[in-house]
């Protein structure tokens, strides 16, 4: 079936449009990060463009040092995340034990409890373990996620059990099992929930902020957050090229990733 | 359902009186390998979330000292505090109004550009990207993004209604202001998840409803009333409960943009616990706060298993 034109061209212009008032305040920051200060305060369009604020920014803020610390605990959440998962996916799916239902509704009520509803305690936890400013009380705790789980066991699911059994006969054990044959079939889904745990990773603020007290292992968003306050001059081009710093990573996963995270979140809406 | 297992019927050929003896140890064995499996989600679920839980409510019960020890056993003291405090008061109002302004708009919007994005044309994928794209923001990066579009004198929407002659508005320093202002930041961030996810229901609608539809003769609004947003209703039913709880869960763009003021007005529930914990040192009070934030999202996640479960009549 094909439009007729006059409602393709309304079409276009209605995304078009859309497209740009979304995209305003990105646009307006990725500009501005170009542009002196000068320019930014007179709102006049940018006389001149240079890298000047990227190279100030770099050079006032160790903004390296927090992009690889937020590198370091995105990396190490995301694998702990398919790790344990992982795991926990193949015994709801392949393991049959007593309690297991019981278990299950265990991860499911672990739904139920907001990280920001517990954070006292989880804060008291990690210093007591003396991990603040350490890279494991920022990626521990979050290395169990019931949503990894459900959307892995999902995807286990449609694993044939006659596989498990053809390899029970050849005297395949359940952990051999686990890496040769299901981590394989399961790859597009274990990269979906990978880009997504890199993403929530990267991107996480509240728990940085409070586990955090210098610049060792401070992730790149409470650098951010140093970086806006701390500016003294107002220099908003600075600013805004260290916003768009943070945010580059994370854009080129999504370009890349958009169709499998949109299945991915797709099959954990609707479980 | 007990999966048939090789094992178990070759030693029963074998050792036909010890058949028994052998489930149980096979048992016992498929328990502990099950147990080896789930270990480590468990060890974790156990130490940083159910351990927390419980201490939470423990500690909302007692007066603490600076380090988070309690000192004194205070009963429902805290709650009593907590529930006839103004200052509690008003960072209900605001979260509430803030869940209200913000999730019905997420939705339509998201919903909105789901819909001119689920055309098949040609250069739809760049707009779907792009319309995506705000979830690959973080949530500080939005956030001075948006401290721009809202600052007083150089911010682009006071500039816009300086054009048009309007008095400037202080969106971050006004009242009145302020917790709409917070709440635009929050729906933008959320536009990229929310089409996200309603795309992908979108596309999963089966064409064939629509082409007898057009047979019949069905116009677009038609069919969108009609089809569209029916076949949709499981995964609406999901991206609004997860809007919500996400709304009252908010806390970045808060301690960017107003941290809490301009009095109390944007001092979100979230946001209130984070203080009183660890500006002021009240771990007791705030307990007792993370306790109502606990309960709200129960109910949330409870009401989404309930429906969800009636209403999702697909795979």
């Amino acid at each position: 079936m094909t439009m007729p034109i006059s409602k393709k061209v309304l079409f276009y212009f209605l995304l078009s449009i859309s497209a740009l008032i979304v995209f305003a305040p990105a646009l307006m920051a990725f500009a501005m990060s170009f542009m002196d200060n000068k320019d930014i305060m007179t709102g006049s369009l940018p006389q001149s463009l240079s890298f000047d604020n990227y190279v100030k920014a770099f050079e006032q803020f160790p903004l390296l040092k927090y992009l690889f610390n937020s590198l370091i605990v995105s990396v190490v959440i995301t694998i702990g995340q398919l790790v344990l998962s992982s795991l926990a996916a193949y015994a709801f799916v392949f393991l049959e034990f007593k309690g297991r239902d019981l278990l299950f509704f265990l991860f499911i009520a672990t739904m139920m409890v907001p990280f920001e509803a517990s954070i006292i305690p989880n804060f008291h936890i990690i210093r007591d373990l003396n991990w603040i400013d350490q890279y494991p009380g920022l990626t521990v705790p979050f290395f169990a996620t019931a949503f990894g789980t459900f959307l892995l066991r999902q995807n286990f699911k449609q694993i044939p059990k006659e596989l498990r059994e053809a390899s029970q006969i050849v005297g395949m054990g359940d952990f051999k099992f686990y890496i040769k044959v299901v981590l394989p079939v399961a790859k597009t889904s274990l990269v979906t929930l990978g880009a997504y745990g890199f993403l929530t990773s990267w991107n996480m603020y509240l728990w940085p902020l409070l586990s955090t007290t210098n610049d060792t292992v401070r992730t790149v968003q409470i650098g951010l957050k140093q970086l806006q306050t701390q500016e003294q001059l107002n220099d908003w081009g600075v600013i805004m090229s260290g916003a768009i710093i943070v945010i580059i990573p994370t854009l080129i996963l999504l370009f890349l990733g958009q169709k499998q995270l949109q299945k991915g979140l797709t099959e954990g809406a609707i479980k | 359902m007990s999966m048939s297992n090789p094992m178990i019927e070759s030693s029963q050929e074998f050792h036909e009186i010890n058949y028994e003896n052998v489930k149980k140890k096979q048992r016992a064995k498929t328990f502990t390998k099950g147990m080896v499996f789930l270990l480590p989600s468990i060890v974790l679920f156990g130490t940083f979330l159910f351990y927390p839980l419980f201490k939470t409510m423990y500690l909302s019960f007692f007066l603490t000292n600076a380090r988070g020890e309690t000192t004194v056993y205070v009963g429902l003291q805290n709650y009593i505090e907590m529930f006839t405090s103004p200052i509690f008061h008003q960072s209900m109002k605001s979260t509430f109004l803030f869940v209200l302004y913000t999730v019905p708009t997420t939705i339509i919007i998201a919903l909105s550009l789901a819909v001119i994005a689920n055309e098949k044309l040609k250069g739809i994928g760049f707009f779907r990207t792009i319309f995506s794209s705000t979830m690959g923001i973080s949530v500080a990066a939005a956030s001075v993004f948006w401290l721009y579009m809202f600052h007083p004198s150089i911010g682009f929407l006071n500039r816009i209604l300086e054009l048009f002659g309007v008095e400037s508005i202080g969106w971050l320093t006004d009242p009145k202001w302020a917790l709409l202002a917070v709440a635009v930041t929050t729906i933008w961030m959320n536009l990229g998840f929310t089409f996200l996810v309603l795309l992908g229901g979108l596309q999963s609608i089966d064409s064939y409803l629509y082409e007898s539809a057009d047979i019949d003769g069905a116009g677009y609004f038609y069919k969108l009333r009609r089809i569209t947003i029916p076949m949709l209703s499981p995964t609406l039913f999901f991206v609004i409960t997860v809007t919500i709880i996400n709304a009252f869960q908010t806390f970045g763009q808060i301690d960017i943009l107003t941290q809490g003021g301009p009095q109390n007005s944007t001092n979100l529930i979230v946001y209130s616990i984070y203080r009183e914990a660890f500006s002021n040192y009240q771990f007791g009070t705030a307990s007792a706060q993370a306790i109502v934030l606990f309960t709200i999202i129960l109910i949330m996640t409870i009401i989404q298993f309930k429906i969800g479960e009636r209403k999702v009549h697909y795979q």
